[in-house]
């Protein structure tokens, strides 16, 4: 075991993956997971700051030391414990937060060479309970008879159920889809968070006892005013932002154009890449292009490449410095043969006369001054137009607000683009007894922000149903 | 689970009737709205719309026609037996209202879907003419239910084997030009809506179509049902199913229903040899 003032040489530990050649043609999860030597070895790599840096850059105040100490300890028990106080899923928090920009682009050790692997370290928490841990439930505190209705089960959502249970509420999720788990489900994909992680989450909520309603689409099947009517006293809206972006340019609805929100979830929810034996169909393209540069077009672009792509090009308009996803995620990508196109805009889809997609025409942009998101505005070059071949495109834009349950609900106040409205600091929404967080309310974030809020909203309900709105 | 209460084979087994327990959906559901249902883990989601609702035995009823693989696993199914997911109830309802005389118009299955809204159309006051068409005498389907709750109702067969001999469009003009008609229902096939919607194009009568392209969630997220109506780009489960006849993009929608056509038509002949074997 290293020595104290030998701390210094140990370096990063790397995380084992499969090989790209690969992987590039299976779902399997990419990276493999530490050892328990692994975990030690680079536990032991954390200075215990006094004034942890990578804690301030935690959304949600992870007591990074404190876990970190506990696994060179070889305590793994007490490092999941620790890290659940603040964190209801770290098993998916490891392996999908922004570390780079979060707690690990803060971490003193990174200053000088790379940082302590404080997401890999999280995960392998969280991943030893869930193998080799003892299953014990966290401790419940005496029922309330209070009951509570959460829409939507993403990450946000599981957040408060999980919390207000614990308080000894009675607590039930609703959900649309017929599987729970929000994005994490239906969006990003098998070979980065497999949905048995995600279902064994639930499963722990329910053995606490969550009641999970799936089918359930808030705002047709039930609306919120019946939900009161059956004698819930408090509702948590967590209802993602599950309405695509399209580009709005000639020949969008030729058939090979996809939303990525339907690309991924035809492969992930409904499990197209094991199609026949799923009878759900998937697009097998040759020459595929994803447009958007965020996590969602790299999760695309990757699962072309494992749905059998000849090539898979991501297209996107500004330069790498912008490109929004996880730097892992582009590097991974990158290893799997996927190209960038970089500084280059969509400006319409070609068709046969079957009405498939057979090329897309582009323009060439060059960067200008910053535009209000402080990045520098991509400016089109005249007469750069060219024609790339291909016969799928991936739409990942963005998202925005999904307007069927705002918009069947009233006294709920929105934003000008849909999103609904909330104290920052509680949650609460401008209807009685109505909360809200996650992406719904910030638009497409991460999964740990659409945590937290689920954490500050819980407190909110809690104190609520104790002391009055 | 959705429980299967009662049970029929249509059209020589090539449609089947389905009434199901649905509490939740069944108080809800209004006319022109549709469920998606899955019938095993290992399902597609299929969107089909109800062709009637039982609030007080909280049940609902689906019809459809045996044309693809997940349509044959839904056929497997018998009454006890059990779909494993239904959502609903999806999509707008139809506008109902009092406008005098209006036509309905149902071809195939699409009949099935008309019903209710024919029903709805007739309960709040309308003289409404019914005109029902199938390819011959043996797919017509729900003619008495059809004559209980029309004022008038025609038959056609495309090989006339049964009432007019022809398609409905011949009929529908025929009573168009008879005059004052106020509003007309299609639903069926896509070349039906599309030439119903071209007729009375001609005679200036508001129509009514129901589309049911390829759906995924019928939710709003996944923009897999996209059709052009009048030049812009709708998602049929949350802006429709129901469009204004004459601004539908049938050709786009014809193709876009083509998209996976060569996965299904395996499938289905893959799954039809495993069920003989
Ligand atoms: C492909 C993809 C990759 C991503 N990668 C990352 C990543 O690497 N790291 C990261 O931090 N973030 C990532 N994100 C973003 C992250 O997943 C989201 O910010 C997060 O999931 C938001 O959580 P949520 O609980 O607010 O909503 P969601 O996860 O969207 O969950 C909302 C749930 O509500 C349900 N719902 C919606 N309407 C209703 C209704 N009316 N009634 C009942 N239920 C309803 C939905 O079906 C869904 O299950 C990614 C997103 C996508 C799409
Ligand atoms: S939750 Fe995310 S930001 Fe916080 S410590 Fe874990 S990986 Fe870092
Ligand atoms: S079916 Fe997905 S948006 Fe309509």
């Amino acid at each position: 075991m290293a020595e104290k003032d030998s701390k210094k040489t140990v370096s990063r530990q790397k995380m084992p993956e499969q090989k790209p050649e690969i992987r590039r043609r299976n779902f399997e999860e990419v990276p493999t997971g530490y050892t328990v030597q692994m975990a030690m070895e680079e536990a032991s790599r954390c200075l215990q700051c006094k004034k942890p840096g990578c804690v301030e850059g935690c959304p949600v105040s992870v007591d990074i030391p404190g876990f970190i100490s506990l696994i060179l300890k070889g305590d793994m028990t007490g490092a999941i414990r620790n890290l659940w106080t603040k964190n209801a899923l770290p098993a998916v928090c490891g392996r999908v937060c922004p570390q780079e920009v979060q707690c690990e682009g803060n971490c003193i050790v990174g200053k000088k060479g790379e940082p302590v692997a404080i997401g890999n370290l999280e995960r392998f928490a969280a991943d030893y309970e869930r193998q080799n841990g003892t299953g014990v439930l966290p401790p419940r505190e005496a029922p309330t008879g209070k009951k509570i209705a959460v829409v939507g089960s993403g990450p946000s959502g599981l957040t408060v159920a999980g919390d207000l249970i614990r308080k000894g509420h009675e607590v039930t999720v609703l959900e649309a889809f017929h599987k729970p788990g929000g994005v994490l489900v239906y969006g990003i994909p098998e070979f980065r968070l497999p949905k048995e992680i995600v279902f064994s989450e639930v499963a722990f909520l329910e053995k606490q006892g969550v009641k999970l309603e799936c089918n359930a689409v808030v705002g047709r099947t039930v609306s919120l005013d019946e939900l009161f009517e059956e004698g819930y006293e408090a509702i948590y809206l967590g209802v993602g932002a599950g309405l695509p972006k399209f580009l709005n340019v000639p020949g969008e609805n030729l058939i090979g154009i996809l939303s990525a929100n339907e690309y991924l979830t035809r492969t992930n929810l409904m499990k197209a890449y094991r199609y026949p034996e799923y009878d759900t169909p998937i697009p097998k393209a040759k020459d595929v292009v994803v447009l958007g540069a965020g996590n969602v077009a790299m999760d695309s672009a990757r699962t072309a490449m494992r749905l059998g792509a000849d090539r898979v090009r991501v297209v996107y308009r500004r330069s790498r410095e912008e490109m929004p996803a996880r730097k892992a995620e582009i590097h991974h990508a990158e290893e799997e043969g996927i190209e960038f196109h970089l500084l280059t805009n969509p400006t319409r889809f070609m068709g046969n006369d079957a009405g498939r997609l057979t090329g897309m025409e582009c323009l060439k942009m060059e960067l200008g001054e910053p535009d209000a998101s402080g990045r520098r505005r991509p400016i089109a070059i005249k007469g750069s137009e060219f024609i790339m071949d291909c016969d799928l495109a991936i739409v990942a834009v963005g998202a925005g607000a999904n307007p069927l349950l705002t918009q069947s609900t009233e006294g709920l106040s929105l934003n000008k683009w849909g999103y609904i409205v909330t104290d920052p600091e509680s949650g609460k929404t401008s209807k009685k007894g109505v909360w809200a967080g996650g992406d719904i309310v910030t638009g497409s974030a991460t999964v740990i922000l659409a945590m937290g809020a689920g954490r500050k909203a819980a407190n909110s309900i809690h104190d609520y149903l104790t002391w009055g709105w | 689970m959705f429980k299967i209460v009662n049970r029929k084979e249509m059209a020589g087994g090539t449609i089947v009737m389905n009434e199901i327990e649905a509490p939740l959906i069944a108080k809800k559901a209004k006319p022109g709205q549709f469920v998606i249902l899955k019938a095993a883990e290992t399902g597609e989601r299929i969107p089909l719309t109800m062709a009637d609702t039982n609030p007080d035995k909280g049940t609902i009823t689906i019809i459809y026609m045996v044309v693809g693989k997940s349509t044959a696993l839904f056929k497997t199914l018998n009454i006890g037996d059990s779909y494993q997911d239904i959502i609903g109830p999806l999509g707008k309802p139809t506008h109902l209202e009092k406008m005098g005389k209006v036509v309905c118009v149902g071809g195939g299955t699409g009949t099935a879907v008309l019903y209710p809204i024919t029903r709805g159309l007739k309960n709040i006051g309308n003289y409404v003419i019914g005109i029902v068409g199938a390819r011959s005498k043996d797919i017509l389907i729900l003619e008495d239910e059809m004559k209980a709750i029309t004022d008038e109702l025609h038959i056609c067969t495309d090989d006339g084997s049964y009432g007019h001999h022809g398609f409905v469009t011949e009929v529908l003009k025929t009573v168009l030009q008879a005059g004052d008609i106020k509003q007309v229902v299609a639903i069926g096939p896509v070349p039906m809506m599309k030439f119903v919607s071209k007729i009375t194009k001609e005679f200036n009568v508001p129509t009514m179509v129901s589309l049911n392209p390829i759906m995924v969630d019928g939710t709003g997220m996944c923009g897999g049902c996209r059709v052009s109506v009048g030049g812009e780009t709708k998602f049929a489960c949350v802006d429709g199913p129901e469009f204004d006849g004459h601004l539908v993009d049938y050709d786009e929608l014809t193709r876009r229903l083509q998209a996976y056509c060569e996965d299904e038509k395996k499938c289905y002949n893959d799954f039809c040899t495993l069920q003989q074997a």
